[in-house]
């Protein structure tokens, strides 16, 4: 493994397709929820503790596996546990998406084995893991840089939605690290729990309802500048 | 731990930008390392040009891609790809106009990032293109609308095979002798609106002239699609390039 190349895949420019995801932000913002340093904050702590952890528990849990079947029961249990069809679909493209970045930057097997577990492309997070894999990242790589990409992306949003300092935004994601750090470590635990008992059921399946809720509803505005 | 890819050991190569006469006899200078080349071909078995617009809010992108499409869509199996910051609006327009199948446009969402998604990040945009190519095979020709950006935005050439880069005779005065990789480096420059410049005091030969000098060989075109709604030159210059691609693949 190497350092570099953990720093590489968690990069916001990695060519992955994030940047056009605010992961519920830009509803929250549009609904006044969400219009300073201090409520985004609150957004991405909830983020954390729900969408982040299941999210590094599937990306663990696909780092963990090397068995094609395996992965296929992982897919579908991180799909039933997307309640917002839309957020299925982004869910799915983003996957594709990285996919594609990853072939082209850490060519290996291991990545060719999420390749078409689902016409429209394996999850993000279980093609995340198997992206960790094929870059030689440790698992709890795997883990933190899901938990990662949860919180950038709307942080990233929340700075070009609200034209807030980014400087205040960054120390947000700052006082956020070390919650990150643990959840990313749980992440790990649960996912060589569900690994140990050969049940990927096990997996949380933590939710956000009114994200669930607002994402259905954004995908149908006529003016909106992110895909979620 | 997973399997590891084997890999080569690379030889690293260092040249200087310039290093073709070096003062000290006894080293022999290095060849410089070869540039990609401006306008790179696609790869040799796809048979579909694709074909990037990009250029300021307002130079009439989507007009200019309106009247490609009317006007290719007899000759050419055809798709399109808008880029879209806010809305599907442009996307909305070419459908509107009722000589494209909803089938052969597609938008992308670009979140705040109009040439992020066709520059450093293309994921989306590739992820448009290729499906489309897919479900459509075959296609001659693919469109990828860029939204409106400045005159730094400049399509990837993973993205397209060449571009065309659209600019407001009225609102550019300045644009062509400020340059930027757009004006500068696209496959072609197109200079719209030209039935406007006389309003806002533009004299088209300066835009001409600065365009020249920045451009060098590359071509400049000059259109007003309120005179001539088919842009005949534009499409002149992809027909160009279809049948060039044709030849190229024994398929003329």
């Amino acid at each position: 493994m190497t350092r570099s190349a953990l720093l590489l895949l968690a990069d916001s420019r990695f060519p992955a397709g994030a940047h056009a995801y605010s992961g519920g932000l830009e509803s929250a913002a549009a609904a006044g929820r969400v219009h300073d340093a201090a409520t985004v904050y609150e957004f991405l702590l909830g983020r954390v503790h729900t969408g982040a952890l299941v999210c590094a528990s599937f990306a663990a849990a696909s780092w963990l596996c090397t068995d094609r079947e395996a992965l296929a029961e992982l897919d579908h249990e991180y799909d039933v546990r997307l309640l917002s069809p839309t957020l299925r679909g982004h869910s799915r493209r983003l996957g594709r998406h990285l996919q594609r970045a990853v072939a082209a930057t850490w060519p290996s097997p291991r990545l060719e084995l999420v390749r078409g577990l689902d016409p429209a492309g394996a999850h993000h997070p279980v093609v995340l893991g198997a992206a960790c894999a094929a870059a030689e990242l440790t698992v709890d790589d795997a883990a933190t840089c899901a938990v990662h990409a949860t919180l950038a992306a709307p942080a990233n949003a929340a700075t070009k939605l609200l034209g807030l300092d980014p400087n205040e935004v960054s120390a947000v994601l700052a006082r956020l690290a070390p919650t990150a750090d643990r959840i990313a470590a749980r992440a790990v635990s649960l996912a060589r729990m569900a690994r140990l008992r050969s049940d990927p059921g096990m997996l949380p399946a933590l939710g956000s309802p009114l994200l669930d809720l607002t994402a259905e509803d954004h995908a149908g505005w006529e003016v909106r500048l992110f895909a979620s | 731990m997973p399997p590891k890819t084997p890999s080569t050991p690379g030889k690293t190569v260092r040249a200087k930008a310039s290093a073709t006469a070096s003062p000290i006899a006894s080293v022999t200078p290095l060849k410089p390392l070869a540039q990609p080349e401006p306008s790179a071909g696609p790869p040799p078995n796809r048979i579909c040009v694709r074909i990037g617009v990009g250029g300021p809010v307002g130079a009439g992108k989507t007009s200019l891609v309106a009247a490609i499409c009317r006007v290719l869509r007899a000759e050419y199996s055809l798709a399109v790809v808008t880029n879209e910051p806010q809305t599907r609006e442009d996307a909305d327009f070419l459908l509107g106009e009722g000589f494209l199948d909803p089938a052969h446009v597609r938008a992308v969402q670009t979140g705040c990032s109009p040439q992020t998604a066709i520059r450093e990040d293309i994921a989306a945009n590739l992820d448009a293109v290729e499906a489309l190519e897919e479900s459509l095979d075959p296609l001659d020709l693919l469109v990828v609308e860029s939204g409106g950006g400045d005159l730094t935005a400049l399509f990837s050439r993973g993205l397209v095979d060449r571009q065309i880069f659209v600019f407001d005779a009225a609102a550019g005065a300045r644009a062509a002798r400020k340059g930027g990789p757009g004006v500068d480096r696209a496959d072609l420059l197109v200079v719209n609106k030209t039935d406007l410049a006389p309003l806002a005091g533009v004299d088209l030969e300066d835009l001409r002239r600065d365009a020249g000098a920045r451009r060098e060989s590359r071509p400049t075109l000059f259109t007003s699609l309120t005179e001539h709604p088919d842009a005949p030159a534009v499409a002149d210059w992809i027909r160009g390039l279809i049948e060039e691609r044709r030849t190229l693949l024994g398929r003329g």
